[in-house]
């Protein structure tokens, strides 16, 4: 397990060095300029000095290799700087943000908290819900119950977040007064008041992924069942008595959670990237909320800079969602 | 009009504050406002973007502002120095600033002239990016004879010196903070651009770029009733939509920035009762600039230079025809409702003078013209022709939702008058950018006629209509810099330009631009469309804001107060 652990680890850094190279590549193709956006009262001379003043005169191969050197060595240094106490980066450069001109690990910092408190929290809450959901409409397939559920996740893949966005803020924060539209990043938890506030403010957004969570992941867990339910070893503990719940719980769930897992491992780095959309509605400046804007502004170092870590996210998911099979079915060895 | 006008916003502002007891400083809580283009940076000479100049007006503060109708007024000085009162030197290549007594900046040292002058060296310095460098041109020196006097010297003779450390974009920094961050250090010094030292009402508390920028008051401001406010909240992020609704339908948000929202939606936002839509004028004039040179794919790389003139837009009476068929006032109101005004002209001071007919849509005129000037259908196909040249025309414009309506308007208004027009739209950020590689620059121009906004830095317009002279022609040589996107070259605008160049005083000034302004607009070479405002909104209980389109829009925030029923 180790040995295809440390495998799989080895065999991901040349992935994610194509990965960077071919998003370095796709930004530096794409038409746009970081200066495009300034007012046209300034002069293009003005803004030739101030490209040249951010590196951007630099052949593209220069800006690669300094953009790798910066990820893969000055931030981890500047880290191991801020743990121990060390000046390991000291006189390096770090990799700034050209929109900001601050350090890019600096603003994905300040942006991870909201992600992870909204996404997180949707993507919980989400799974949660679509668990139960799906065994039930299973065991009951065509119930009542059965039909709404689809019904609901149908609404939930069909509605784009920009849509229920805005019609749960048109219902709860215009018409009602209930809820606010508007995420407050600098609230501090420290209390009764102030964790109500966070719950108030966390509701509507949370409300409009979790129920993409849902209609996503309970339809997996409705089919996996499904293919579990109609089988001898089904009828076999039927027959020996067991209890239906007992049944279900303990012989069908496990065999069907296999697939179903990989589903949910598979979808978290997504809590990390945000949701780029929802973030925007209600204003919740996470970590999607940068990736856009980053784009917006041609700001390449972030824009890399973030894509990359979710690649790395996304390969790290894979490997714990392999894991996870061997940890659920004993059949699945990989020494 | 210097000392009236100070004393009369003196008045003003008092008259605003007296019957509401709000004397005592910080006593009316938090303001929250919106900016839905994020503040990346709090320092104004590293980026250009008005939200960013606008979140560092709270802090940073220049020696003279503008007010909202564009007069100068002092700030961090007791007095405009003019040739009048002796601050500007009688060869006009020194202009002399005295600092008020006891300025202080917000860590309790003394504002002094050396900071004048290293505020000059930082924009200056070279492989900085400053984004304000053209405030600076041709100054040489800034002398600092005692702690509260500076003298900016020029190298040659400045008919207009109220460049460096006036308005907004040219404030001034503290030395102490920022003396390790020249020239090419200066992006790198993020501590200081993300919380300058300043001498405005409010300093940083919290800073997140591009999400959100929390103020509270400076302990050291020089006026002890101000601010009204203890802290100043600025989010950022959304649409400029939800901006709106955030302040006009939930009163969440007390002021919103920048609403370019079609005029119903507003309209309708606005009828819910919470708050109202304000806005104000500047130089900003969404515009058609005409091709001379000829954009024909055909001529490779001679294309669109001045080599080949335009086979159409080369005759005076085809442009004037294209002006006479536009609906001014029609595409004011579908473009821009509270936010737009008919334009005629490309400086507002020109447009008391305007010739009304140029308001009035005039097809039957337009099409007089044509057949006059030898344009005829010959072949019945719709479209005029003459020697064989068809009047067709590429109109190229930026990827927007009201420029494509206005495209789509002018098209057929065109069609009207037997012209043909073929539509393009760029993405904003290719259009704009000034990459020398791309074929579809408003600078490269492959198109014959093209629709963008323009406006100009501060109140005086000389380099803004120095821009169309025959030097500043994008060229292939030049890599496509120049802002003469037109390429129109007439030697009698040149001297014009270079006669503004040296005259002083503001009257002679003022009658020299409106007769470079009468030359562009009546020859043709801009069609002036809709004189483009800024719209925000605010909710019924802030009071003291003055909306205004010369300076920061915050630039009286000191002023601004909860009013209390």
């Amino acid at each position: 397990m180790l040995n295809y652990t440390i495998r799989r680890l080895t065999m991901a850094l040349p992935t994610l060095l194509a990965i960077s190279l071919i998003v370095f590549a796709l930004m530096e193709l794409a038409p746009g300029d970081p200066m495009a956006r300034l007012p046209l009262s300034i002069s293009p001379e003005v803004k030739a000095q101030m490209r040249e003043a951010l590196g951007l005169d630099a052949p593209s191969h220069v800006r690669f290799g300094k953009w790798l050197w910066q990820l893969g060595v000055v931030e981890p240094s500047v880290w191991i700087d801020n743990l121990f106490g060390t000046a390991l980066a000291e006189g390096q450069t770090r990799m700034i943000s050209w929109q900001t001109r601050g350090p890019v690990m600096q603003l994905i910092g300040q942006r991870l908290p909201q992600t992870l408190w909204v996404v997180g929290l949707a993507y919980l809450v989400g799974t949660m819900l679509a668990l139960p959901i799906g065994i039930w409409s299973a065991y009951r397939q065509y119930s009542a119950f059965d039909q709404i559920a689809t019904g609901v996740s149908i609404i939930g893949f069909a509605v784009p977040p920009f849509f229920s966005g805005v019609l749960l803020i048109l219902l709860f924060s215009v018409h009602l007064e209930w809820l606010p539209s508007v995420y407050d990043t600098t609230l501090q938890v420290s209390g009764w008041d102030s964790f109500t506030q966070q719950l108030r403010q966390m509701a509507l957004p949370v409300a409009v992924l979790s129920l993409q969570t849902t209609a996503q992941i309970s339809r997996y867990m409705r089919s996996a069942m499904l293919d579990h339910l109609g089988q001898d070893y089904v009828r076999a503990a039927r027959a020996r008595g067991v209890s239906e719940g007992g049944m279900l719980l303990r012989h069908v769930l496990p065999n069907a959670l296999v697939p179903v897992v990989s589903v949910i491992a598979l979808g978290l780095p997504q809590i990390f990237a945000g949701a780029i959309v929802t973030e925007q509605i209600f204003r919740v400046n996470g970590v999607g909320h940068l990736l856009i804007t980053s784009i917006q502004a041609n700001d390449l170092p972030t824009v890399q800079t973030i894509t990359v870590l979710l690649a790395a996210l996304i390969v790290v998911s894979n490997l714990i969602a392999d894991l996870a099979y061997g940890a659920l079915d004993p059949r699945i060895r990989y020494d | 009009m210097t000392l009236s006008t100070t004393l009369m916003g003196m008045a003003l502002g008092t008259l605003m504050a007296l019957p509401l007891g709000a004397a005592e400083r910080g006593a009316d809580g938090e303001v929250r406002i919106l900016y839905w283009q994020s503040p990346t940076t709090l320092n104004p000479y590293l980026s250009g973007g008005i939200k960013d100049n606008d979140a560092a007006s709270l802090i940073l503060e220049p020696l003279v502002r503008y007010d909202p109708t564009g007069e100068m007024i002092p700030w961090l000085v007791d007095e405009l120095p003019t040739l009048e009162n002796g601050g500007v030197s009688a060869d006009q290549t020194r202009i002399t600033w005295r600092l008020k007594d006891g300025l202080r900046w917000s860590d309790g040292t003394a504002v002094t002239s050396a900071d004048l002058r290293f505020s000059w060296q930082y924009c200056t310095a070279e492989g900085g990016g400053c984004a304000q460098v053209a405030k600076f041109t041709d100054v040489v020196d800034v002398e600092t004879p005692d702690a509260r006097t500076a003298t900016v010297v020029f190298s040659k003779p400045k008919p207009f010196p109220y460049g460096p450390f006036v308005g907004a974009q040219a404030p001034i920094l503290q030395a102490a903070q920022f003396a390790y961050c020249l020239g090419t250090r200066a992006p790198t010094c993020t501590e200081a651009n993300f919380a300058p030292i300043g001498t405005g009402p409010y300093r940083v508390k919290e800073f997140r770029p591009g999400d959100v920028v929390v103020y509270e008051i400076n302990p050291e401001y020089r006026d002890p009733s101000k601010p009204n406010f203890a802290t100043v909240t600025i989010k950022g992020g959304g649409t400029a939509e939800g901006a709106a609704r955030a302040v006009l339908e939930t009163g969440e948000f007390d002021y919103a920035w920048n609403l370019q929202l079609s005029p119903d939606v507003l309209l309708r936002k606005q009828a819910r009762g919470k708050g109202k839509v304000i806005s104000a004028f500047g130089s900003l004039v969404e515009r058609i600039a005409v091709n001379f040179s000829d954009p024909d794919p055909n001529l490779g790389a001679a294309r669109s230079t001045a080599a080949h003139p335009n086979p159409v837009l080369s005759d005076a009476a085809v442009r004037r025809a294209l002006s006479m068929a536009l609906d001014r006032r029609l595409l004011s109101e579908i473009g821009y409702g509270p936010a737009g005004r008919p334009a005629c002209n490309l400086l507002p001071f020109a447009a008391g003078d305007t010739d009304p007919a140029c308001l009035q849509q005039d097809l039957e005129g337009a099409r007089a013209l044509l057949d006059q000037a030898g344009w005829v259908d010959s072949d019945g196909d719709g479209v005029r022709d003459k020697d064989g040249t068809k009047l067709r025309l590429v109109f190229q414009t930026s990827t927007n939702a009201v420029r494509q309506d206005f495209q789509a308007v002018i098209k057929e208004w065109w069609r009207q008058i037997g012209i043909e027009t073929e539509l393009r739209n760029i993405d904003a950020s290719v259009f704009f950018g000034t990459d020398p590689g791309s074929p579809d620059t408003m600078q490269r121009f492959y198109a014959d006629v093209q629709m963008f906004a323009g406006a100009y830095d501060g109140t005086d317009p000389e380099n803004y209509l120095a821009s169309w002279t025959c030097g500043k022609a994008p060229t292939p040589e030049n890599q496509w810099q120049g802002s003469n996107v037109s390429r129109w070259c007439d030697p009698a605008y040149d001297a014009m330009a270079a006669k503004m160049a040296v005259t002083g005083g503001i009257d002679a000034r003022t009658t020299l631009a409106k007769a470079m302004n009468d030359a562009l607009v009546e020859n043709g070479v801009v069609l002036p469309l809709v004189d483009r405002g800024r719209v925000s909104a605010l909710v019924h209980d802030l009071g003291g804001v003055a909306i205004n389109a010369w300076d920061s829009e915050l630039w009286n925030i000191a002023d601004w107060h909860r009013i209390k029923n």
